[in-house]
Formats: C-alpha cells, structure tokens, sequence
C-alpha cells in the first residue's frame, strides 16, 4: 500500500490463514485523526504482528481511545491509511473483541454476569428469543451450547464463580474479568482493552495481566492495552505504541521508554528513571499522564 | 367515579364481587384496558430503568400534557393529541443520543415549556376543569369498548416491535460501546424504543394520568430488578406488579369513593417500600452474619 495512498473501500475481509500469512495484524501509515478541525494526532506508521501483546500509553486526551475507535470502523482516519486483520476497518468486526474504557453498567445494574457474557451470541441477533422461536437446531441446543461457551470464557478469565452474581455487586477487578469474558465471546482473533487497569489496585492489575498475557499466549490473540502505567505488564510486552503531544512512537518498550525517544515525542526534555525494582517513571512531559510508577 | 352506590358492598366472596361489579360495562372496559396497559408498561418499564431513563419518561407523560389539551382544544380525542406530542418529543431525544434521556436540564426545559404550553391550551378551552383533572390523573373508568380497542391494537403493535427489538434492545441498553462496535443501528434502536415508550406513555395515561404515569411505567420495573438479576424474569415481576397494582387499585375503587389512579400510586409505592426494606434488612443482616466468620474476626 502505498505511504499516501486513500482508505481502501470497505470489502469482505478475507478470512482465517490467507489473512495470517500475508499482511500484519494492523498496519498504519502516516495516519491522520482529528474531530471536526480539531487534531487528535497524525503521521502515525506502525505495524502490530499477529500475536503480539502491545501497550498503548499516553496522557489524557492524546487519542488512546481514538485509536480504538479507528479500529473498530466507528472513526475514519482523516489520512493515511490504516488495514485491521487484513482489511479496512469496518463496523460490526466480529474477529474484533473490545472492552470500552467506559461502561454504561454500574451498582445499579442487576443483571446476572452470564447473562451480559452471553449477551455476546444473540445480542445482535432479531426478533423473539430463541427461548420462543424454533431454529434448526432446537432453542434447547443452542440455549446450552451458548451457556456452555459463556462458561467456558468466563473460565478462561479466571471468573467461573463469577456468572450467576449481579454485575452490580462486583469489584472492579471482576467486573473487568466479566467485560474481558464478554469480549471473548465468537472466538475473537484481536482484543482491544481500553484502561481495564485503570481503578485497579497494583496487586489486581498484575493479575489481570497475567490473565491477559495467558490469553495473548493460548489463544494467539492480538492484544492491544491502554494504559496509564505501564509497569505491571512490562515484562510481557512485545510492543508499546506511546502517543503524546498529537504524535505517535512505536517498538519495543526498551526502545519507546527512553529519554531521548519520549522528550522527541513530547518535544520537551522528559527524564526515564528506574528504580530500584526496575519500575519504569518518568519525568516531565505532561503532568496528567499518570506514569507514576509503583 | 365511585362505585359503591352502584352495586352490592364488598364480601368475602371475590368472585361473587368481581362478577357484580364486572356486569357494568365501563367496568369491564376498564379492567380490559388497564390489563393491557399494565402489561406493556411493565415491560417497557424494564427498559426504562435499565437505559436509566426514568426521568425522560417522567418528561415525556407530561409533555403528552399539551398534546392532550391541544387535542382537546381541537375537539379530536386527547389520545391523538398525546401521541403525536410525544412521539415528537421522544423522537427529538433519540436524535440527541441515547445519554441525552439522562440529561436532566435540557429535558426538564422542554417539560416546563410543554406544560405551560398544555396550561395555555386549558385556558383557551371553556369546560377545562374535568378535562384537565382526566388527562392529569387518569380517567380509567371513562374508557369506552372503542377505547379499549384502540388500546388493545396499540399495544399489540408496540409489542411486536418490542419482541423483534427484544435482544439489540437488551444489549444496547446495558452495553453500548460494545453494542455499537458489534454493528448495531444505535440511532435506529434508541429510536424505536423512545417512540414505543411515547405510545405506551400515551395510552397509559387514559389509566393513570401524566401526573402519575411513573408509578405504572417505572415503579414496577424499579422493584423488579430488585428481586431478579434475570431480565426475563425481571420483565415478568415488573408484568405482574403492574397488574397487580392496577387490578387491585381497580378492585378497592369499587368500594371506595376515591379514585383509582390514588390506589394504583399507593400500591406500587407500598410494594416498593415493602421491597426496599426488606432489602435493606437483609444487606443489613449479612454483615453481622459474616462477622461470626473466623476469617473476618480481626484485622489481618
Ligand atoms: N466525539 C468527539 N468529538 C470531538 N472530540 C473528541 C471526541 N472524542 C474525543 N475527542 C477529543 O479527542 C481527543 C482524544 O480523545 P481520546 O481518544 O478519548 O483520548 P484518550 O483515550 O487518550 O484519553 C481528546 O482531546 C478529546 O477531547
Ligand atoms: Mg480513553
């Protein structure tokens, strides 16, 4: 593809090992985003490969979420060009599994955890349930493969006691199992995690890591993470995509956190430090941005 | 209206009652429409308190206040007048997005100008007393067979709707970024639900009246999810309150010269309160069960 070339029109992605073999997970280039007349960030060229677990770091309002957003079809680049899993995005990507920053779903919410994760079969499906509607299967058989499959992902993340509770009644660290769960329904081939760390406590946040890298590994599954603190998963990342200051760094995390890379993304003098349990903090840059380290 | 000089006073016996009081007509009308009308707006009242817009609803009930005395103004039925007011007002929130049912200022704005509005449109018109008291709190017992036939093929229609909207509904309602990325319509669903809860808003203010209609659209639901984590079973709790509080409401005002849109309210709000406290009593009590627990007995 050429560096300038337009957005491919929207087309049947091509499915399964012809998609694997040929092109990267995601690739980006010179990738433009604004709303309205307003930059978010440009000039972004970067490849994800399939299978690779990569942190994607930055301030408040750099355009972490915009990234996903341009991933999941529900944003168009302003230029460049940008290809997911081998194709233009597009809307309603089922190889795409996403866990929003924000859930519309809080203590109010009674509603028993298996039924959000199966949600994710026939959310999308019309007409009556199946509960009243015949199929070629039988409802029965289709009622019990789909909760035999919501208890499996729910397993997967370690939440098996978790899906007859009232998502309301869940701490942070579940619930975020239940979303991660609910993203797994359809067997998904690329995971965006929106700051699923972020009200979580460091002890949980290293287990939810470990859960997400145990994932990445068994199910070679792209994994792309926001986060503020990129200490918990450090040691399990094969890329970090650093955006600042409506630019973008991407490569190997002992590449992007370094002195010399961050103060040119931020275009300011930014200091990396470790301390003495090789936790990562810098210094400078914006103040909001929460690298605070452990 | 009250019913007692009308028939025999109440015994113990219900079916020799419910039979006296059934072999009036406008009896029976009511107790058909307000058996439909209790049905649907226990079910939209699920989604109601599951999207968190109880307050649009509330906003909703009394914008369909100026339609109905516009209506009235005009001479055509208040229903029509209700209809096309909310429709329009909810169809104008649906456009604003699906938070927008949550934004209190600019809905309460729209309220207090369609009421005054509804205010102007009473003044204009002669009689206003009676009609205004009807269309505020609900004149169940005033329900003509036609009535009760439009009621029933409304509700039959926006039911429909409701069974193939049911799962995107359920799952935009509780998830909608996901919801969205999956590729579904989110402006089509948000608009279809809001004119659906326009329509049943509309036809159950013949029961309850604009003033009341949260007790009949949201009460219900409200208690419902508190007693099932399971959305259908939620739906059939919801149902079954709403019946319960409109037949019963309509049970006692035979009896009573007080009206019924009084005892539906007192019903649902007893039944809430009685579901609250119970509740609380045994969130209450659990702790304390814990404490006994030797892993909770002291700081670790
Ligand atoms: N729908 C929108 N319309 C206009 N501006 C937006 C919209 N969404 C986000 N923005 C702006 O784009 C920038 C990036 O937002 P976002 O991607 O949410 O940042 P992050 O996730 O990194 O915190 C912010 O400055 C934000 O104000
Ligand atoms: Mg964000």
């Amino acid at each position: 593809m050429a560096a300038s070339a337009p957005l491919p029109p929207a087309t049947h992605p091509p499915v399964g090992p012809t998609a694997r073999s040929g092109a990267p997970a995601i690739r980006a280039e010179r990738l433009e985003v604004r709303y309205r007349d307003k930059f978010v960030w440009r000039n972004a060229s970067f490849e994800v490969e399939h299978g690779e677990f990569v942190a994607v770091i930055g301030p408040n309002g750099a355009g972490k979420t915009t990234l996903f957003r341009m991933l999941l079809g529900l944003h168009w680049p302003s230029a460049g060009s940008l290809s997911v899993l081998g194709s233009a995005p597009h809307r309603g990507n089922a190889r795409i599994g996403y866990v929003p920053q924000r859930h519309t779903i809080d203590r109010e919410t009674h509603l028993e955890c298996d039924k959000l994760v199966r949600l994710g079969f026939p959310g999308t499906r019309w007409g009556p349930g199946d509960r009243f509607r015949p199929t070629v299967w039988g409802p029965r058989l289709r009622l019990e493969a789909e909760r035999d499959a919501a208890a499996q992902v729910l397993a997967d993340v370690g939440a098996s006691d978790l899906g007859s509770k009232s998502l309301g009644s869940l701490s942070g660290g579940e619930l975020q199992r239940v979303f991660l769960a609910e993203a797994l329904v359809g067997n998904p081939e690329m995971l965006l995690l929106d700051e699923p760390l972020s009200n979580l406590d460091l002890r949980r946040s290293r287990e939810l890591v470990e859960t997400i890298h145990g994932l990445v590994q068994a199910r070679g599954v792209t994994t792309l993470l926001v986060a503020h603190d990129i200490n918990p998963m450090i040691k399990c990342l094969d890329k970090v995509i650093y955006i600042a200051n409506g630019r973008v760094a991407t490569g190997r995390p002992s590449d992007v956190l370094t002195s010399e890379s961050l103060s040119a993304l931020y275009g300011v003098h930014v200091e990396v430090l470790r301390d003495s349990r090789n936790n990562i903090v810098i210094v400078g840059g914006e103040d909001d941005h929460g690298e605070e380290g452990a | 209206m009250s019913g007692s000089a009308a028939g025999p006073g109440f015994n113990w016996n219900i079916v020799t009652d419910l039979r006296s009081m059934l072999a009036f007509e406008f009896m029976r009308n009511a107790f058909e429409a307000g058996t439909i009308i209790a049905i649907l707006a226990g079910i939209i009242g699920y989604f109601v308190v599951l999207r968190r817009a109880s307050f649009a609803t509330h906003a909703l009930g009394h914008t369909g206040f100026s339609g109905a005395a516009g209506a009235v103004l005009l001479g055509v039925q208040p229903v029509y007048g209700l209809l096309v007011f909310t429709i329009a007002t909810a169809s104008g929130m649906a456009f604003l997005g699906n938070r927008a049912t949550n934004r209190d200022v600019e809905i309460g704005t729209v309220l207090a100008f369609a009421l005054g509005l509804g205010l102007l449109f009473l003044s204009l018109y002669k009689g206003y007393a009676t009609e205004a008291y009807s269309i505020l709190f609900g004149e169940v017992l005033g329900i003509s067979a036609s009535g009760v036939s439009f009621t029933f093929w409304t509700s039959l229609i926006v039911l429909a709707v409701l069974a193939m909207i049911y799962r995107p509904l359920l799952f935009a309602s509780l998830d909608e970024d996901v919801a969205e990325a999956k590729g579904l319509p989110m402006l089509a669903l948000n608009l279809a639900f809001m004119v659906m809860l326009a329509v049943t808003i509309s036809i159950a203010v013949q029961i309850i009246g604009v003033l009341l209609i949260f007790a009949l659209m949201v009460t219900p639901a409200a208690i419902a999810v508190r007693l099932t984590k399971r959305p259908l079973t939620a739906v059939l709790v919801s149902v079954s309150v709403a019946l319960s509080a409109t037949w019963l409401g309509l049970f006692i005002s035979w009896y009573e010269p007080y009206p019924v849109s009084f005892f539906i309210v007192t019903i649902a709000f007893a039944l809430y309160v009685i579901v609250r406290v119970g509740k609380a009593l045994r969130t209450d009590a659990s702790p304390r069960l814990f404490a006994s627990h030797p892993h909770d007995a002291g700081p670790t």
